[in-house]
């Protein structure tokens, strides 16, 4: 498999239908993950609202990630439904950003990632739903208001740890300097994003940069937080190049459907 | 069609349609799921499929799977054999599709109906919510994610009783 070729060399696809199928599965993927990240905090949660919390912004991403798991699987033509592609793909076939795949670590790990996954998230899908393509536009329309309030959810507790006592301000400032580097990778645009956007198909992740930066500088600081100095950037996720947190994730996530394919409940 | 059968056929999509939005929620079964405005679309395909359009409250509302069978199984026991249930996104729900009976029912079931309209970003909480026991305007948002996902938690500082609101969305 290559850079070239993201959609494996199993899949002989026309390459208009092929960045369809890798833009879904981009989209999809960084969900997916998300979710079974924060899914993670089921019953460890700091408090009992916060499990609930972040149970249930994990549902929204999963029921994002399910219409285009199972989207990007019909563009494929290839037979594949969600289950197949969310449990039988290989690390290097996962196209997510390495944003979604940190660990948790402590609350205020998970929320700075909530904090810059959403607000890329909600730029990207009041963008999207203006996309030609039904079904991207149509996911963008239900996401754009799920993501609105994990923005808000994020943007309320990075204010409260940021601007609260000395251990959690210095928590949060942790947090925030530890996955600064990840949060490049949200605007790379390749041939994919850019060709599928010309066509108005896709959102351009780059023009999403400064307003982006912009929304999240402001959040930190008024949460008397300091925004980091850039000293190095991670990439590769969109070409399925992960970080070492990665595996470990995907096999948790998928031990049960390998060990027992095909297992219902 | 010739005329005769046409009325027939008028009753027959209207008790299909009663049939659909009569099945209750299974998350909050006080109201029906005609009630919350999921049910899109009813009609009957000339070669007699009855077909549903569902669309889901939340992208992962776990709902959304229990509702669809239990539309088929309320469909199968009105006699309907040749039936076809979809989900569609767009346009994504809104609480402003529930009935004003739904928002009367909620509300005597001590879930407090979203109030207006819900804005474009969906975000209104700083808004005044009266507690469904004892009136009181005095209450404090606990959790923005509550029992299902389209609630959030209260608690009335009056009375003390904690209680769920349907969001704005």
């Amino acid at each position: 498999m290559s850079a070239d070729n993201p959609a494996g060399d199993n899949a002989p696809m026309a390459p208009d239908v092929r960045r369809l199928h890798v833009y879904a599965l981009r989209l999809g993927d960084d969900a997916l993950i998300l979710a079974q990240r924060l899914s993670e905090w089921a019953s460890r949660a700091p408090e009992i609202e916060e499990d609930i919390a972040l149970t249930n912004m994990a549902l929204d991403l999963l029921g994002q990630a399910r219409a285009l798991l199972a989207y990007a699987g019909t563009v494929e033509g290839a037979d594949r439904d969600e289950d197949d592609l969310a449990y039988l793909r290989s690390e290097r076939e996962f196209w997510n950003v390495h944003l979604v795949e940190q660990e948790n670590g402590d609350f205020a790990h998970t929320i700075a990632r909530q904090l810059f996954f959403s607000t890329y998230q909600l730029a990207l899908y009041e963008e999207l739903i203006s996309s030609g393509d039904e079904m991207l536009a149509g996911v963008a329309a239900k996401g754009v208001k799920e993501a609105a309030y994990h923005r808000d959810h994020a943007e309320h507790w990075v204010a409260r740890l940021g601007d609260g006592t000395d251990e959690s301000h210095r928590r949060m400032q942790a947090a925030v300097d530890r996955l600064w580097p990840f949060t490049a990778e949200l605007f790379d645009a390749d041939d994919v994003e850019k060709t599928l956007a010309a066509q108005g198909v896709a959102v351009d992740p780059s023009s999403l940069a400064a307003g982006w930066r912009h929304a999240v500088g402001e959040v930190l600081r008024s949460a008397t937080l300091t925004i980091p100095e850039t000293v190095w950037n991670s990439h590769g996720g969109r070409r399925g190049v992960h970080t070492e947190a990665f595996g470990y994730l995907l096999a948790e996530m998928q031990y049960l459907h390998r060990t027992h394919p095909g297992a219902t409940w | 069609m010739n005329a005769s059968a046409v009325a027939p056929a008028r009753e027959f999509l209207e008790s299909v349609r009663e049939v659909c939005e009569s099945v209750p929620d299974p998350e909050l079964p006080v109201v029906t799921i005609g009630d919350l405005g999921i049910v899109r679309h009813v009609g009957v395909s000339p070669s007699g499929v009855v077909e549903v359009v569902l669309t889901p409250t939340y992208s992962g509302c776990p709902a959304t799977e229990v509702i669809r069978d239990d539309v088929r199984a309320a469909l199968s026991a009105r006699g309907c054999t040749e039936i076809s249930i979809r989900t569609v996104l767009a346009p994504a729900w809104t609480t402003d599709w529930i009935t004003d009976d739904g928002r009367r029912k909620l509300a005597a079931h001590g879930i407090v109906p979203p109030s207006g309209r819900a804005s474009a970003r969906g975000v209104d909480l700083e808004l005044g919510v009266r507690c469904p026991r004892c009136g009181s305007i005095e209450t404090r948002l606990v959790s923005r994610f509550g029992s299902t996902p389209c609630q959030a938690m209260y608690r009335c500082t009056s009375c003390l009783d904690p209680f769920d609101r349907i969001k704005p969305y």
